[in-house]
């Protein structure tokens, strides 16, 4: 063994570069206070560890990189805890580039002849500033492309080059293919590239010039680098790495939101260290922009370069502390702001909502058999009942219906005029349109014209039903059940398959029967008004309940209420939506498929242990 | 090492011709040169191809008058001259692919008159998210830096950090009630209005 390393001393000399790597000596002894390079060296190599397997099985375009993501995420082997690292390394290195900054600055370890290792060490804090910002949009999804699109609308503002610059950074006029090859080729290539470069000059510089003492020294006789240093460095990687598998562990792997679409508004921000410069820009209105988009940022960033020159001066270095202390001060403070301002904002809080509900619903579709098609997976969501559903409803129903009480998306409807359309064809909303007690509330007449007396003072030939109903007798109870069934199971629901499946023929039989000869101690039948069982109504302006709440009939409804088979000349105020085309066909089954409840639902089988 | 090897090589200079020493610079001249030229041509060839969205396809595509895209019918529009938002559909090709038929933005469409038609491009000119229509103030707002914009023409209100007003766009309503809308996306962050 000993001949096999003497062989490879000769050839290569690696005991002389290894005794001189590991026996640096560190002047006053080893200090928790140096950690913070190594734990920087550490992150970046865990970056590169993660981010190359990342890329074996990542693929940039529009139609795909949401899709490999997702697939990394949550169909590979380990997936979710290789995002997750790199993700929360990410987040984690920009809490030490701070605290090393700051170690340095207060150290006075920039001083001079260290100013140009000072400014390599700005140079890395670019780089991993950009790498941040390129990787972020990398998953294509609705964060990071919505983010990076403020980010580069910022280069568009330069003067002169401004707009050729945008053009070549996103790769043409708008976000595309080339806007994640572009941006792929920065994060994997460009910048690792420049950030070794970077580091070897930084670690080369630093060994140059040593340490920089912190006074007064712990020890007189001083440390070395190996084991006294390197110990400490060792715990403090540990604990780096422990924060980030805790993060990754706390919030179950990196976010990954809906897949990128242009035409889907969301609340657009940035990561948490760039919420700063978001609150900072909401101080310049107008053509001041590029002052707080750009200017003040190269100003602020030029002022930590030329911090090394201002320390020659007798007063430089507390002049430099100020200096940074100030902004240290400003980001929290603006940062916070930021945060504060978006708790207290409902409308942002509503988008934030929304934006959830995708990115949960995107990834159940996903999950399904049917999966995701080659053209991707934003297409998923607008096709979808579930997305689409209540907000087709809060446009263009919710001005006079209500869903649950609110209008589809959860907001409160001030003045219902028209049923509340939750639950439509099944036997509890029957019930409760056939219930004296509600049938005056906002859930089913309130505000329509059938409530309203006639010069007789008396309301609608319906409501006037209802009320006859207030004292059946419990056969009467029964047999106004036995309708019910009836008439809900011609809608056909999914949900209520199980109950419907109770009822056999001669239950049918009898509550078709029941529905032309009326109940016990009511005056009126329901057939004497409308059609069922094929038989078409007998008073005009009244549905035919003939297939009553099934997907077609709701569809045909939809389309004109004014049809003879509905309410003919009878309708109150509804649209007739297919002539006046304020809904496509395909928006018209997708609020009916919803408000019927039946869209692609899967739950991922429960692995037995 | 080196550094003697360049000492001796200065030595060997005769003094009175200089021939050495040109012989040298001649020599280090061209080395330089040839090491441009090596280095320079990779360079340029990929500079020539990371340039493209400028100097190639992506900018050719601009220039023509952006065409009239029918969106919706003047009777689905609300009488009362509320603003209503519709995705605005036509074919887009995005480096290698084409989409048919693609929603390529959207805008607030809103009656103005008898037969008269408003559209506002619904993306915010400060830096690019999508105003929405906020009904209890009747105005438009953008959630990304807090617009907003006046209803009626759309101009910036006090206080909004946007340089200008929403993007007017051009609309025609044809005889059987169509309307038609130049669908343009502008420069943000100006003063000016310009079409990207």
């Amino acid at each position: 063994m000993k001949f096999l390393f003497d062989w490879l001393d000769h050839r290569t000399g690696y005991r002389r570069l290894l005794a001189e790597a590991l026996n640096e000596p560190v002047p006053g002894g080893a200090r928790w206070r140096y950690v913070w390079g190594s734990t920087l060296t550490f992150a970046i190599f865990v970056q590169f560890v993660t981010g190359i397997v990342l890329w074996s099985a990542y693929s940039p375009s529009s139609q795909t990189a949401w899709e490999s993501v997702y697939y990394i995420e949550e169909e590979m082997t380990g997936g979710t805890w290789l995002r997750g690292i790199h993700h929360y390394m990410a987040q984690v290195m920009t809490v030490l580039l701070v605290l090393h900054l700051m170690q340095v600055v207060i150290d006075g370890a920039y001083k001079a002849p260290r100013e140009l290792n000072f400014l390599f060490g700005m140079g890395l804090l670019g780089l991993i500033m950009a790498l941040s910002l390129t990787g972020y949009l990398l998953p294509w999804d609705q964060k990071g492309y919505w983010a990076t699109k403020v980010a580069t609308n910022l280069i568009g503002v330069i003067p002169v080059v401004g707009e050729s610059l945008q053009r070549i950074v996103v790769g043409g006029a708008d976000y595309g293919h080339h806007t994640l090859t572009r941006f792929f080729a920065l994060h994997a290539g460009v910048l690792p590239a420049l950030t070794v470069l970077l580091i070897v000059g930084h670690v080369y510089l630093f060994r140059r010039h040593g340490l920089t003492a912190k006074q007064p020294l712990k020890k007189p006789e001083g440390g070395r680098f190996w084991p006294d240093q390197i110990w400490c460095d060792a715990v403090a990687c540990l604990a780096v790495l422990a924060s980030v598998l805790v993060l990754v562990a706390w919030h179950g792997g990196a976010p990954l939101t809906a897949p990128a679409d242009a035409a889907e508004r969301y609340p657009a921000r940035p990561d948490w260290y760039f919420m700063f410069l978001f609150e900072f820009l909401k101080w310049f209105p107008g053509e001041t922009l590029i002052w707080g988009g750009v200017i003040i940022p190269s100003l602020v960033f030029l002022g930590l370069c030329a911090m090394p020159a201002i320390a020659s001066r007798p007063w430089g270095h507390r002049a430099n502390l100020f200096f940074l202390a100030t902004l240290l001060v400003g980001f929290a403070g603006l940062t916070v702001l930021a945060y504060w301002k978006d708790a207290r904002d409902p409308e942002f809080q509503f988008a934030v909502e929304q934006a959830n509900r995708a990115s949960e619903r995107v990834r159940e579709l996903a999950h399904a058999p049917a999966g995701i098609a080659p053209v991707g997976a934003a297409e998923l969501l607008r096709d979808d009942p579930y997305m689409q559903g209540p907000r087709l409803f809060a446009s263009k129903c919710a001005s006079c219906h209500t869903y649950d009480g609110h209008d589809g998306l959860g907001r409160p409807q001030k003045e219902p005029s028209a049923p509340d359309l939750k639950g439509i064809g099944t036997r509890e909303w029957l019930a409760g349109l056939l219930d004296p007690a509600q049938i005056e509330t906002p859930k089913y007449f309130f505000g329509t014209k059938f409530v309203e007396p006639n010069e007789q003072g008396k309301k609608s030939r319906m409501v006037e039903f209802v009320h006859d109903l207030s004292n059946l007798s419990p056969e009467g109870r029964e047999q106004l059940d036995k309708i019910i069934a009836v008439v809900s199971a011609e809608a056909h629901l999914t949900s209520q398959a199980r109950i419907d499946a109770l009822l056999d023929e001669d239950d049918r039989a009898e509550g078709i029967d029941l529905f032309f000869s009326g109940i016990d101690g009511v005056s009126q039948a329901c057939g004497d008004c409308h059609g069922f069982d094929g038989e078409e109504s007998q008073a005009a302006r009244t549905p035919d309940l003939t297939g009553w709440s099934s997907r077609q009939w709701l569809i045909d409804f939809t389309k004109n209420p004014e049809h003879e088979r509905f309410y003919g000349s009878g309708n109150d105020r509804m649209p007739a939506f297919e002539e006046e085309s304020l809904f496509t066909d395909r928006e018209i089954e997708l609020v009916v498929d919803w408000l019927r409840e039946e869209w692609v639902r899967y739950e991922p089988p429960v692995e037995e242990k | 090492m080196t550094m003697n090897a360049d000492e001796k090589s200065e030595s060997a200079t005769d003094p009175q011709t200089g021939a050495g020493a040109r012989r040298d610079f001649l020599l280090k001249a061209g080395s330089v040169c040839a090491g441009c030229a090596l280095a320079g041509v990779p360079v340029a060839a990929g500079l020539r191809v990371v340039t493209h969205p400028v100097t190639g396809g992506g900018a050719a595509a601009v220039g023509g008058e952006a065409p009239f895209l029918p969106v919706t019918t003047l009777d689905s529009l609300p009488e009362d001259g509320s603003p209503a938002k519709f995705m605005i559909r036509a074919d887009k090709s995005d480096a290698w692919s084409r989409f048919p038929n693609q929603v390529i933005g959207a805008a607030f469409l809103r009656r103005v008159g008898e037969r008269g038609v408003q559209a506002f491009n619904v993306v915010c000119p400060h830096l690019g998210c999508a105003v929405e229509f906020r009904e209890p103030n009747r105005d438009y707002f953008c959630p990304c830096h807090n617009s907003a914009f006046e209803l009626e023409s759309g101009t910036q209100e006090a206080n909004s950090p946007s340089a200008r007003g929403l993007d007017s766009l051009e609309t025609q309503v044809d005889d059987s009630g169509n309307v038609l809308v130049q669908f343009q996306n502008f420069v943000m962050g100006i003063k000016e209005k310009r079409p990207v």
